[in-house]
């Protein structure tokens, strides 16, 4: 946890606490000062839109799909490995 | 559906098996890769875990998520095969945006641009996509697990923590530097656009 001494804090610290902030790990009082600062600062909050939207694209990555000859391999494996 | 399909693998269903391999075994070899030097060792490794699975699956004791419990023992694999020392010392909290794109009182030097409109006008396209695999695929090893496991495979912190056998404070700064690489990345490519 970061350690904030005076009452306001700066973008550069602000974008240092965005993780903690998503991930409910901040203290109280660190949560209102981020959130105050949020409030007024229109370059941080477009940041932390911007990594809510970068976790929400990585969370669209999908496998790809096997291929065939990958698949038959593993099949091949189960049923060795069922037959032992 | 997990545990359905863990049912019918104990009896014996290969199509279980089959629903199983087509779901996870990418995530596992990539998580995987992640701990070893060969595409060739992390296969060895991938299939090592499915055939601990077929045996041992009345060791599973539905504690944990199947999913978790899967990556648990592929990162354990991976590790002995990896032969990396496991490292459990705190890390350092080391900005994550360079400290050049600030004025002199910490406060952003230039506006930052919002890309809301710009990436979900594209997202059907896909766009990023791609790009944002490479960049996955570039990040530190140990940074890459976590962005993985939590953004990509969904597990809790909780979870990642449990799979890796890291602290939740490191847990925490390789997700927090992960991700933020990967939004500044995401922003370098959109500004090129």
């Amino acid at each position: 946890m970061l350690m904030l001494r005076r009452r306001d804090i700066v973008c550069q610290q602000a974008v240092e606490l965005v993780t903690d902030y998503l991930e409910g790990a901040l203290s109280r009082r660190n949560r209102r000062r981020f959130e105050a600062h949020l409030r007024a600062c229109p370059n941080c909050s477009a940041y932390l839109e911007q990594i809510r939207t970068t976790v929400a694209l990585t969370g669209s990555i999908k496998p790809e799909d096997l291929t065939p000859e990958a698949r038959a391999d593993l099949i091949d494996l189960y049923r060795r490995w069922r037959s032992q | 559906m997990d545990v359905e399909l863990l049912a019918r693998l104990r009896k014996g269903d290969e199509q279980a098996f089959v629903m199983l391999v087509g779901r996870y075994q990418q995530p596992m070899l990539r998580l995987a890769r992640s701990f070893v030097p060969s595409q060739a060792v992390a296969e060895e490794a991938v299939q090592d875990t499915w055939m601990g699975v077929v045996r041992g699956l009345e060791g599973f004791e539905g504690r944990s998520s199947f999913k978790t419990w899967l990556f648990q023992i592929l990162v354990h694999r991976a590790q002995s095969a990896g032969s990396r020392e496991k490292t459990n010392i705190p890390l350092e909290r080391l900005p994550v945006v360079d400290p050049v794109r600030f004025d002199a009182q910490g406060q952003w030097a230039d506006p930052v641009e919002r890309w809301t409109e710009d990436v979900e006008n594209r997202l059907d396209a896909v766009t990023w996509l791609p790009f944002l695999k490479a960049a996955l695929d570039d990040l530190p090893p140990n940074q890459r697990q976590v962005v993985m496991l939590r953004d990509i495979e969904g597990l809790s912190s909780e979870e990642a923590c449990s799979v890796l056998g890291i602290s939740s404070g490191n847990q925490r700064i390789l997700l927090h530097r992960g991700r933020s690489r990967l939004r500044g990345l995401l922003d370098a490519e959109m500004e090129r656009h």
